[in-house]
């Protein structure tokens, strides 16, 4: 029991930074119908802006502060200067697809050139050996803050899209663009702040998941695609599965790691999704989402 | 000329081979409604895309309030005060049908970013009011809380029509409002914008197939036929005019 609960939690954790990924990929999905690969590269180079801010001695706030705003102005860039253009000139979703697939490799492109390839530490405040004892498991400083920033992180997002009037122009948006832009809400500029706030997210995974691994140029690829795969799990159009399917996935990994093998750890997380979207295509809240939001 | 609100001069539209609408000249007075009719394909539908800055005119001019629309965004054009309705609903489908009408009050939120960010109380108290004037008017209460995606068709029509109106615009093109409904939703929706005109003081530019509907809403009618402007003059001597007879009897 104690172990079953103590991987469960292990699982919780992992599937709070699952969630902040997939959010990301979800948000600016139901938005712009783009899925954006290069979704965990933005996370990357932030957070190695926030490695050598730290590296640096600068406190941890400027550093995750800088390391956001990195993150927001390369998303925003890409989407006016790229995307926008590339819509004007008639390129269709799949081009746009693998514009966000270069745009990762020009990236990890960067990152080695600056940074090198070599893996480095992270200098992290919040430790991942200390631990406190909560009923009868144990959990980490660096697993609690993990959770509670995916805590904060989906329900900061719930309350701007459902709670304000920006978040009304971003469901407006997203749900039939031309009809928004008839009644005076500034799509670009709205799209804009979508890419901002889900390029944010994921850096916030990133910052979050670098101290508990070394940072390299390509540690974001596994969580970028466990993230795209909760997101595709809990139905590619609602924020609310990609929450439910990160956790749900995130704690599968762990009980196949503690109960299987460690071997199957992936394969079983994946063979999970197969028959999710077997037997319910839209994913688990796919259609729940249509139906309310 | 004194009085006129748009006034659309030499209006050419083409897609490659196609044209959509050529030279076409159109003006709207200041609390007039104005019908445009045509047969199928005729440019009703491509004239109102240019006018919202959906499409790019090929050449011409469009003004409105002696200023001109052209090179604008459509959100430029609807806070300049034009809004509309299109001839295959475009609504938010998962909200619901309050959500539309505030969406629709976009326009008229507080621009301060913090202050739109914590729905400042008494503001949201104002645009709710104003949601709540046009749920009454087009007899909405009962479904105010439905998702749209819901609602029968009839009442789509109708959201889509309040949601518009929710801009508070000075101009409202609306194109084939009526298409769709039965006999008795058609009647209900002419007295409806009927009763808009008079209550919110919009004018009115409106494509209506239904020439019946038209002639009842409309004091000056405007024919297409092939993007070109074939008549122009009261409903009944527009549907007398043999250039008119002739588009309608080869349609
Ligand atoms: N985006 C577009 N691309 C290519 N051709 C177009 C486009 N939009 C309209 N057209 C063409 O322009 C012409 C006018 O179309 P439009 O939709 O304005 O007609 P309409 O008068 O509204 O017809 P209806 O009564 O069927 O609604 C048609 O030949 C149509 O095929
Ligand atoms: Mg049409």
């Amino acid at each position: 029991m104690e172990r079953l609960l103590q991987y469960a939690l292990t699982g919780l954790s992992a599937g709070s930074l699952y969630a902040l990924v997939a959010l990301g990929i979800v948000l600016i999905y139901r938005s712009t119908r783009v899925l954006n690969f290069a979704h965990g590269d933005i996370a990357t180079v932030a957070t190695f802006v926030a490695f050598t801010m730290l590296t640096r001695r600068l406190p941890f706030w400027a550093a995750l502060g800088a390391s956001l705003l990195t993150g927001a102005l390369v998303g925003v860039a890409f989407y006016l200067v790229v995307l926008v253009r590339a819509q004007r000139r008639g390129a269709n979703l799949l081009g746009m697809v693998i514009l966000t697939l270069g745009l990762a490799l020009i990236i990890q492109g960067v990152v080695v050139y600056v940074w090198g390839a070599e893996p480095v530490s992270l200098p992290f405040p919040i430790s991942d050996t200390r631990t406190y004892s909560v009923g009868l498991v144990v959990v980490s400083q660096l697993s609690l803050a993990t959770m509670a920033a995916g805590l904060l992180g989906s329900v900061g997002l719930y309350v701007l899209v459902q709670r304000t009037r920006l978040g009304l122009a971003m469901r407006a948006t997203s749900e039939n663009l031309m009809a928004a832009q008839t009644l005076g809400i500034p799509t670009r500029l709205v799209l804009s702040v979508s890419w901002a706030v889900a390029s944010a997210l994921g850096v916030v995974a990133g910052i979050f998941l670098a101290p508990a691994l070394l940072l390299d140029p390509f540690f974001m690829l596994d969580p970028f695609l466990k993230g795209f795969a909760a997101a595709v799990l809990g139905g590619l159009n609602s924020l609310p599965g990609a929450v439910v399917g990160a956790l749900i996935l995130g704690v599968a990994e762990s009980l196949t790691g503690a109960y299987l093998t460690i071997q199957f750890k992936n394969t079983l997380a994946f063979v999970i999704i197969i028959v999710v979207l077997l037997v319910r295509p839209e994913g688990l809240l796919g259609r729940e989402f249509k139906e309310r939001v | 000329m004194a009085g006129e609100l748009l006034e659309v001069e030499q209006l050419s539209l083409r897609f490659g081979g196609i044209t959509a609408l050529d030279r076409v000249d159109v003006t709207v007075a200041e609390g007039e409604t104005l019908a445009v009719i045509g047969p199928n394909g005729s440019g009703k539908t491509s004239l109102f895309n240019c006018i919202t800055a959906i499409y790019r005119p090929t050449s011409g001019a469009i003004t409105f309030r002696g200023r001109s629309l052209l090179g604008l965004s459509p959100d430029a054009v609807a806070s300049g005060g034009i809004a509309r309705t299109f001839q295959n609903l475009r609504l938010f489908h998962n909200m619901t049908v309050l959500d539309n009408l505030l969406v629709g009050r976009h326009l008229h939120f507080r621009k301060n970013f913090f202050e739109a960010l914590l729905r400042v109380r008494r503001e949201e108290i104002r645009h709710r009011r104003r949601a709540e004037e046009i749920i009454e008017l087009l007899d909405l209460e009962a479904v105010r809380k439905s998702r749209v995606a819901d609602c029968a068709y009839g009442v789509q029509k109708r959201v889509e029509l309040g949601r518009a109106l929710a801009t508070e615009p000075r101009l409202l093109l609306l194109d084939e409002p009526v298409s769709g409904l039965t006999q008795e939703e058609k009647d209900e929706l002419a007295y409806w914008i009927h009763e808009i005109r008079g209550r919110f003081g919009v004018t009115v530019l409106l494509v209506e197939h239904d020439l019946r509907v038209a002639s009842r809403l409309a004091s000056r009618m405007v024919a297409l036929d092939h993007g070109v402007k074939i008549a122009e003059g009261t409903p009944g001597e527009v549907q007398q005019h043999p250039e008119v007879v002739k588009a309608y009897l080869g349609e």
